[in-house]
C-alpha cells in the first residue's frame, strides 16, 4: 500500500505521459481488463453483423445498449426493478439475521452444533429451486414469496460462516482470557465474535449474490412484476436485446450490493486487509 | 512466602491410553520479591507447572497454594506473558495493555495513566494509538508485559518470553525486563530454556528434565545486581551455566 502511495506522488508531479506509465506498471490488470471487454465486445458485434445472425437469436452489443437506454428511462421498466430489488434486500436481511443469530447460538453450544449440523446440511442439499413452486403456494404471487425464497438462499452461507468463524479463535487467545479471569460472555464478545467477523462477511458476500438468483427463481415461478417476471414476458415476444439489458441490469445489481458489503466490511473488519484471500469460508 | 507447591504432580492420559507422567513430585517455594527462572529440556513439563499455577490446567495430585490458598482456578493477583504477544489485532495497544482491567471489571480511569506509564516505561509512549500490526515483535512482546503489570499483580508469569525475539532483540529485552523488575518488585517466575538467560535473570534457578519432569536442582544465583551484559563473561557466571549444563549433559541435550 504505502509504495503505492509514494509512486503515485512522484508521478502527479511527473508528466500526464509518465502518470499514465506508472498506472500502467503498478496495475497491469486494469488495462488489461478493459481491452479484454472491449475486444469482447466488438469480436461480438462483428459476428452478429458478418454472419447477420437474427436479433431474435442473438442480439448485437449495440442492440443491447440502446434497449437498456430506453429501458432505463421508463418508468414501467424502474417499477419493476424496484420490485426485484427490494426482494433481493428485504430477503437477504432476513435470511442474513437469521443466519447470524442462529448461527451465534449454535456455535456457542458444541453439543448442539453437532446435533442439528447434520440437519442444516440436509436442508441444504435439498435445492431451493425445487421448493420455490410449494413456496409461491405458500406465500402467494407477491414478493412475499420471493423475499421467502431469497432469505432461505441467502441464510445457509451466513449461518455456516458464522459457526465457523465463531470457533476460529487461537487457542491462546482463549487461554489469554480465561488466565486473566474472562467471563463466559466476555470472551464471546470481546475475542470470539471480533474473530468470527471476517468469515460473518464471506457469507454475507456469497449470500448477497445468491439473494439475487433467489428473486430472480422466484420471479419465474410465479409474479405479476419484477425483472425476472419482465424477462419471461421478453422471452415469449421474443425480445432478446431486451432480455440481454435486463441481465446487464441485473448483474450490475449484484455486483453493487456486493461492493457496499465489501466496503462495509473493510471499515467494520479494518485490521484485516478484505483483498486478502487467507479467510475461505464455506 | 508467596508459592508453595509440595508433591505436586500431573498425569496426562494420553489418547492411546498410555499415561505420560509430565510432572513428578515437584517441590519449591518461592518468596515475595523473588525473581526465579525454570530451565530444562523440551517436554520437562516447564509449561505444564505454569498453567497449573496460572490455573488454568488442574493437577493430579500434591498441593500448590498461593499466600496459603490452594490454586484452584485463574486468580486475579496475576500477570502473565506468553511466548507469542498475543495482542488483539482490533484493539490499539494501549486498549490492549488495559484488557485485564477491562475483564476484572476495574475502573478504567484510573488504570489509564498507570497503562500510559508503563508504555512510557518500556519505550513505546508514542505507539499507543497503533494497532498491534504497525509494531515490531519486540514492541509486541514489550506491550505484552505492559498489560501483564497493569493491574500491578504480586506475581507475574512468563512462559517463554522471548523465546521468539533474535539474540539482539533478547538481550535488550532481559535488561529492560530486569529495569522493570527491579522499578515494580514483582515476583516472577520466568520458563526459558536458554540457560544463559536463566542465570543471568535469576535469584533462583529451577533446573528440569523430562521423562518424568522432574526437579534435578535448585541453584541459588549469587552474582550481583543491577546486573549487566558484561557479567555474561565472568567466571562465575560461566560456573554457574556449567553446573546447570552438567544435568542435560548427561541424559539429552537441551533442545
Amino acid at each position: 500500500m504505502a509504495i503505492t502511495n509514494t509512486n503515485s506522488v512522484v508521478a502527479s508531479e511527473a508528466k500526464e505521459k509518465l502518470n499514465i506509465k506508472e498506472f500502467v506498471r503498478e496495475r497491469p490488470e486494469i488495462p488489461l481488463a478493459v481491452g479484454l471487454l472491449v475486444v469482447f465486445l466488438v469480436g461480438w458485434e462483428m459476428i452478429v453483423r458478418i454472419f447477420d445472425v437474427p436479433i431474435i437469436m442473438v442480439p448485437a452489443p449495440s442492440d443491447v445498449y440502446i434497449s437498456l437506454i430506453d429501458n432505463l428511462t421508463s418508468l414501467s421498466f424502474l417499477k419493476h426493478f424496484g420490485v426485484t430489488f427490494s426482494e433481493v434486500v428485504v430477503g437477504f436481511l432476513l435470511g442474513a439475521s437469521v443466519g447470524l443469530l442462529l448461527g451465534a447460538f449454535i456455535g456457542q453450544f458444541r453439543l448442539l452444533e453437532k446435533t442439528v449440523y447434520p440437519y442444516i446440511i440436509a436442508i441444504q442439499t435439498v435445492p431451493k429451486v425445487a421448493v420455490a413452486p410449494i413456496i409461491v403456494i405458500w406465500f402467494g404471487f407477491g414478493v412475499e414469496s420471493k423475499m421467502v425464497i431469497t432469505a432461505m438462499i441467502s441464510f445457509f452461507p451466513v449461518l455456516a460462516n458464522t459457526i465457523v468463524g465463531l470457533r476460529a479463535t487461537p487457542a491462546e487467545q482463549l487461554e489469554l482470557l480465561k488466565a486473566y479471569t474472562a467471563t463466559r460472555s466476555q470472551i464471546f464478545f470481546k475475542v470470539k465474535v471480533p474473530q468470527a467477523l471476517p468469515y460473518i462477511f464471506v457469507g454475507l458476500n456469497v449470500g448477497i449474490v445468491l439473494a439475487v438468483i433467489g428473486a430472480i427463481v422466484g420471479e419465474f415461478v410465479g409474479a405479476q412484476a419484477g425483472l425476472g417476471y419482465l424477462i419471461m414476458q421478453r422471452n415469449f415476444s421474443m425480445d432478446m436485446a431486451g432480455t440481454f439489458a435486463i441481465l446487464v441490469v441485473l448483474s450490475a445489481m449484484g455486483i453493487t450490493l456486493h461492493t457496499i458489503i465489501q466496503s462495509v466490511q473493510k471499515r467494520v473488519v479494518f485490521w484485516m486487509d478484505a483483498n486478502d484471500d487467507n479467510i475461505m469460508g464455506v | 512466602m508467596l508459592i508453595k507447591s509440595t508433591a505436586l504432580s500431573k498425569i496426562y492420559n494420553s489418547r492411546d491410553g498410555e499415561s505420560i507422567h509430565a510432572l513428578h513430585d515437584i517441590n519449591f517455594s518461592i518468596e515475595d520479591g523473588e525473581f526465579v527462572t525454570i530451565v530444562g529440556p523440551s517436554g520437562c513439563g516447564k509449561s505444564t507447572l505454569l498453567k497449573i499455577l496460572i490455573g488454568t490446567l488442574g493437577k493430579t495430585s500434591g498441593s500448590v497454594a498461593v499466600r496459603d490458598q490452594e490454586i484452584v482456578g485463574p486468580n486475579r493477583d496475576l500477570g502473565i506473558v506468553f511466548q507469542a504477544p498475543v495482542l488483539l489485532p482490533w484493539r490499539t495497544i494501549l486498549n490492549n495493555v488495559l484488557l485485564p482491567i477491562e475483564l476484572q471489571g476495574q475502573d478504567f480511569a484510573k488504570f489509564n495513566q498507570r497503562a500510559i506509564d508503563l508504555l512510557k516505561l518500556v519505550g513505546l509512549e508514542g505507539f499507543k494509538d497503533k494497532y498491534p500490526s504497525e509494531l515490531s515483535g519486540g514492541m509486541q512482546q514489550r506491550a505484552g508485559i505492559c498489560r501483564a503489570l497493569v493491574h500491578d499483580p504480586s506475581l507475574l508469569l512468563m512462559d517463554e518470553p522471548f523465546g521468539a525475539l533474535d539474540a539482539m532483540t533478547r538481550e535488550n529485552m532481559n535488561l529492560e525486563l530486569l529495569r522493570i523488575w527491579s522499578a515494580h518488585r514483582k515476583t516472577v517466575m520466568l520458563v526459558t530454556h536458554s540457560i544463559p538467560e536463566a542465570v543471568f535473570l535469576a535469584d533462583r534457578v529451577i533446573v528440569m528434565s523430562a521423562r518424568p519432569g522432574r526437579i534435578v536442582e535448585i541453584i541459588d544465583v549469587d552474582l550481583p545486581r543491577p546486573r549487566n551484559l558484561q557479567m555474561i563473561n565472568s567466571s562465575s557466571f560461566g560456573q554457574y551455566v556449567a553446573q546447570i549444563r552438567t544435568h542435560f549433559d548427561l541424559s539429552e541435550g537441551i533442545d
